[in-house]
C-alpha cells in the first residue's frame, strides 16, 4: 500500500467533485484528503486526491476516472519528482508568558502568526504533510484548540 | 407541429426545416432534437414536472409515445428496445417518484451497457432543494449507474445536450444517460439551432488498437496447443458477429459465449461449447480451466462467470480485448490487454490470424467432452419440464424469434437450451439480474420489429413484478407471446435452499399467485395453460397462430433444478452436473 498524490483535470461543471468523490466511495478507494480550485485553463479546475492502494487498485484509480465524462486528464504525479503543499491553520493556547517559546517553534518552521487573541495564537504553516505533523507535534504541549488543514496540492518539478 | 407521420418526414428535411432559427418552447426543442437524433419511438408516464412535454407531444407525430403503465415497465421497454436494434432506447418520466421508479431499469442498463437516454422532470429550478412536493433528486440518485447525467438549466441547453446525451450513450462502452429537466426549464421559450457536432474533450473513446499488443496476440495464438475464446456481449454490441465468425474459422479455435454474447456466434457450430460459469456446459468449464491461452473479446470476467477468481483458468495466458479499459485487469490480472472495438480488432486480427495447427489434439479433447457430458435433462411423460417447453419454443420459432428472458432458472434453461444463432435475438438482464425485466423488454423490442416473432419467457415471479403492462400490449395490439414457466415457487432461490442450504425453504412459496389465464384475459389479452406436453404445444401454437398478444402458462415440475451448478467458493471445473 503507497501513498499516491493524483492530480485530475475536470470540467468546472456543477457537480464534478460528487462524481469524483462518489466514484472513489462506491468503489472502495481511499481518499486521504482531496483538494480543488480553479486551473489555468478557464473552465477548467484541478483535483488533488492523496490516495493509498496497491498497484492494481491505482491502475483502477485512473481508469476509472477517465471514464467520467467531465474528467479531461489524470496524472499520478507521486512517480515524478513532485512539490507538494499543504496549508495549516493551528489555533495554539498562547498566554502571553508562553508566546515567546511558540513564536521560536513557529520560526524554526517559517510558519507565521497571523493572528492573536487574548490567549490564543493563531500559526499558519505551509509545506508537505510531515513538515505539518510535525509542527502539530511541538505546538501541542501547548494546547491546540483548533486545527484546519486544507490538504494537498502538488505539481511535478520542471518543465513537465 | 405537423400530423405527417414520421417515415414521411426525413431527417434531413426536418434540419431543413427547422435550421431557421425559431423561439419555441423548451418542451419542443426537445421533441425535435429527439427526432432528429432519428428516434422512432420512446416510452413513458407523465406526471406533473414533464406536463409541459406531453402537452407539446399532444398531436405530436414524429415518433410513437408508448404509455406504459409503470415507469419501470417504460425503461425495460426502452431497454429491450435498444438491445433488440442497437439504437438508444428512450424514455420519459416525471419528478420524484416518477424518476424514482426508473432506478432499477437504469441500474439495468448500466450493468449490461445499453444505450439508453432517459429523461426525468424535475420541480421548477427555484424550488430545487426545498423538497417540493414530488422532488427528488435524481441526477443524485443515479449517479452510481448512469454513464453521465445532465441536469438542464435553460432551454437553449436543449439540442446541445441532447446531441451529446445520445453520443455518449451510443459510443464507447454503451450506457444510460439521464437528463434532468426541471419544469420551468421545458416552459420556457428560447432560440432553437439544431446542433449536429459533439465537442466533448473528456471523452474519446479508443475504437483502433495497439498494434504492439495485436502483434503480442497473434504470437500467442500462434504458439497455443489449447486456445479457448470467451466471447462476451461486446461482440453483439459491437457488431461484430461476422468478424467473430470469420476469426474462429480461421483459427479454429474453440469457443464459448457468456450469458449476453449468446448468439454473438451460432451456436451450432461445431466449435461452439455453450455458455461458461455457474451454469455454464461441462465442456466450456473444462476448457476454460484447461487453456493455456484464455482470449476475451468483449466479456467483463463477471463473477458468475469467473466463479472463484484465484485458480480461474490456471493455465491460460490471458488477452482480454474491450472497449473499456477499465475492465481490462479489474477481476483477472491479463498478459496481453487490447482496448479497442471488438470490431475494430477482429477485422485487424482476420487480417493475419491463421489456424491453430498446434491444437488439433486439443479441439479432439473437446469434441469428446461436447458428446460425453452434453446438456442434458430428464424428460418425463406425466409432468411438463421447463427444459422441454423451451425446446418446444425453439422448434416452433424455428429458432428465429427474439426471446427476452426474465431472471431465475428460466432464464437459465432459456440460455441453455433456446440455440441462438443471430446476434440482438436474445435479451436478457445479465449483470444485474433483475426480476420484471422480461415481460416489458419484450414490449420494446416488439415495438422495433412488429413483424417478428417475440417471445418473452417468465417464470411466475418476475411475471408478477410488471405484468400491469398487459394493458400496454392489449390497447396496441402489440402481438408479443409471453410464456411463463410456472413452477408455483421461486425456482431458483428454491434450488440454493435445497442444495447450500439444507432444504431450508425460507419464504419461496408463491402459492396466491393469480390464474394467469384470466389475469390475461381480464387485460384484454388471450390466455393459455398448459400441464402435459400434447397441451403445451397445442396451446402454445395457438398462441403463435394469434393475431395479437398471448399468454401462455406452462405449469411445470416444482422440484427441477438447473445443471450444471458450480456452487460459490468453488472454481468453474468443480461442478455438480445433476442427475439426469
Amino acid at each position: 500500500m503507497k501513498r499516491h498524490t493524483i492530480s485530475i483535470l475536470v470540467n468546472n461543471q456543477p457537480g464534478v467533485l460528487q462524481r469524483v468523490a462518489g466514484l472513489f466511495g462506491r468503489r472502495g478507494f481511499n481518499i486521504e484528503s482531496i483538494t480543488v480550485g480553479e486551473s489555468e485553463e478557464p473552465g477548467l479546475s484541478r483535483m488533488v486526491i492523496v490516495t493509498t492502494g496497491d498497484d492494481k487498485t491505482i491502475e483502477q484509480v485512473g481508469k476509472q476516472l477517465y471514464k467520467l465524462i467531465d474528467v479531461i486528464k489524470v496524472v499520478d504525479l507521486s512517480v515524478s519528482p513532485m512539490v507538494a503543499r499543504e496549508l495549516a491553520l493551528i489555533k495554539v493556547h498562547a498566554e502571553p508568558s508562553a508566546r515567546p517559546e511558540i513564536l521560536g517553534v513557529v520560526e524554526t518552521f517559517r510558519a507565521s502568526v497571523v493572528d492573536i487573541g487574548a490567549s490564543t495564537m493563531i500559526v499558519q504553516a505551509v509545506g508537505d504533510t510531515d513538515k505539518i505533523d510535525a509542527i502539530i507535534e511541538l505546538l501541542k504541549p501547548y494546547g491546540i484548540r483548533e486545527l484546519s488543514r486544507t490538504g494537498v496540492t502538488a505539481m511535478i518539478r520542471g518543465n513537465r | 407541429m405537423s400530423a405527417q407521420p414520421a417515415a414521411l418526414r426525413s431527417k434531413s428535411e426536418l434540419i431543413e426545416k427547422w435550421s431557421k432559427p425559431e423561439v419555441i418552447t423548451g418542451s419542443e426543442m426537445l421533441l425535435r432534437s429527439l427526432v432528429l437524433e432519428g428516434v422512432e419511438c420512446v416510452f413513458g408516464y407523465p406526471g406533473g414536472a414533464v406536463l409541459y412535454i406531453y402537452d407539446a407531444m399532444y398531436g405530436f407525430s414524429d415518433f410513437h409515445h408508448v404509455l406504459t403503465r409503470h415507469e419501470q415497465g417504460a425503461i425495460h421497454a426502452a431497454d429491450g428496445y435498444a438491445r433488440a436494434t442497437g439504437k438508444v432506447g428512450v424514455c420519459i418520466a416525471t419528478s420524484g417518484p416518477g424518476a424514482t421508479n426508473l432506478v432499477t431499469g437504469i441500474a439495468t442498463a448500466y450493468m449490461d451497457s445499453v444505450p439508453l437516454v432517459v429523461i426525468t422532470g424535475n420541480v421548477v429550478q427555484s424550488a430545487i432543494g426545498t423538497d417540493a412536493f414530488q422532488e427528488a433528486d435524481i441526477i443524485g440518485i443515479t449517479m452510481p449507474i448512469t454513464k453521465h447525467s445532465y441536469l438542464v438549466r435553460k432551454a437553449e441547453d436543449i439540442p446541445r445536450i441532447i446531441r451529446e446525451a445520445f453520443h455518449i450513450a451510443s459510443t464507447g462502452r454503451r450506457g444510460p444517460v439521464l437528463i434532468d429537466i426541471p419544469k420551468d426549464v421545458s416552459a420556457a421559450k428560447g432560440l432553437f439551432k439544431p446542433v449536429t457536432e459533439v465537442n466533448l474533450r473528456g471523452y474519446n473513446p479508443t475504437v483502433t488498437p495497439n498494434k504492439l499488443q495485436v502483434d503480442k496476440l497473434l504470437k500467442a495464438i500462434s504458439e497455443a496447443k489449447r486456445p479457448v475464446v470467451l466471447a462476451g456481449g461486446g461482440v453483439v454490441y459491437s457488431g461484430a458477429h461476422e468478424e467473430l465468425l470469420k476469426f474462429i474459422e480461421t483459427t479454429q479455435i474453440p469457443i464459448t459465449t457468456t450469458l449476453l454474447g449468446l448468439g454473438g456466434f451460432p451456436s451450432g457450430h461445431e466449435l461452439w461449447m455453450g455458455m461458461p460459469g455457474m451454469h455454464g456446459t461441462y465442456t466450456a468449464n473444462k476448457a476454460i480451466q484447461g487453456a493455456d491461452l484464455l482470449i476475451n473479446i468483449g466479456a467483463r470476467f463477471d463473477d458468475r462467470v469467473t466463479m472463484k477468481v484465484q485458480g480461474f483458468a490456471p493455465n491460460a495466458k490471458i488477452a482480454h480485448i474491450d472497449i473499456d479499459p477499465a475492465e481490462i485487469g479489474k477481476n483477472v490480472p491479463t498478459d496481453i490487454p487490447i482496448v479497442g472495438d471488438v470490431k475494430a480488432v477482429l477485422e485487424i486480427l482476420n487480417r493475419e490470424a491463421k489456424r491453430t495447427d498446434l491444437a488439433d489434439e486439443w479441439r479432439a479433447q473437446i469434441a469428446k467432452w461436447k458428446r460425453e457430458v452434453p446438456l442434458r435433462y430428464e424428460d418425463s411423460d406425466t409432468e411438463l419440464k421447463p427444459q422441454w417447453v423451451i425446446e418446444m419454443i425453439y422448434e416452433t420459432t424455428k429458432g428465429d424469434a427474439i426471446v427476452t428472458t426474465d431472471v431465475g432458472q428460466h432464464q437459465m434453461w432459456a440460455a441453455q437450451f433456446y440455440k441462438f444463432s443471430k446476434p440482438r435475438s436474445w435479451i436478457t438482464s445479465g449483470g444485474l439480474g433483475t426480476m420484471g425485466f422480461g415481460f416489458p423488454s419484450a414490449i420494446g423490442a416488439q415495438m422495433a420489429f412488429p413483424d417478428r416473432t417475440v417471445v418473452s419467457i417468465n417464470g411466475d415471479g418476475g411475471m408478477q413484478m410488471c405484468a400491469q403492462e398487459l394493458a400496454v400490449c392489449a390497447i396496441n395490439n402489440i402481438p408479443v407471446k409471453v410464456a411463463i414457466i410456472n413452477n408455483q415457487v421461486l425456482g431458483m432461490v428454491r434450488q440454493w435452499q435445497e442444495i447450500i442450504y439444507d432444504n431450508r425453504y425460507s419464504h419461496i412459496d408463491l402459492a396466491g399467485s393469480p390464474d394467469f389465464v384470466k389475469l390475461a384475459e381480464a387485460y384484454g389479452v388471450r390466455g393459455f395453460r398448459a400441464t402435459n406436453k400434447q397441451e403445451a404445444r397445442e396451446a402454445w401454437e395457438k398462441a403463435l397462430a394469434h393475431d395479437g398478444p398471448a399468454v401462455v402458462e406452462f405449469v411445470v415440475r416444482k422440484h427441477e433444478n438447473v445443471y450444471p451448478m458450480v456452487t460459490q467458493g468453488n472454481t468453474i471445473d468443480e461442478m455438480i452436473l445433476g442427475d439426469a
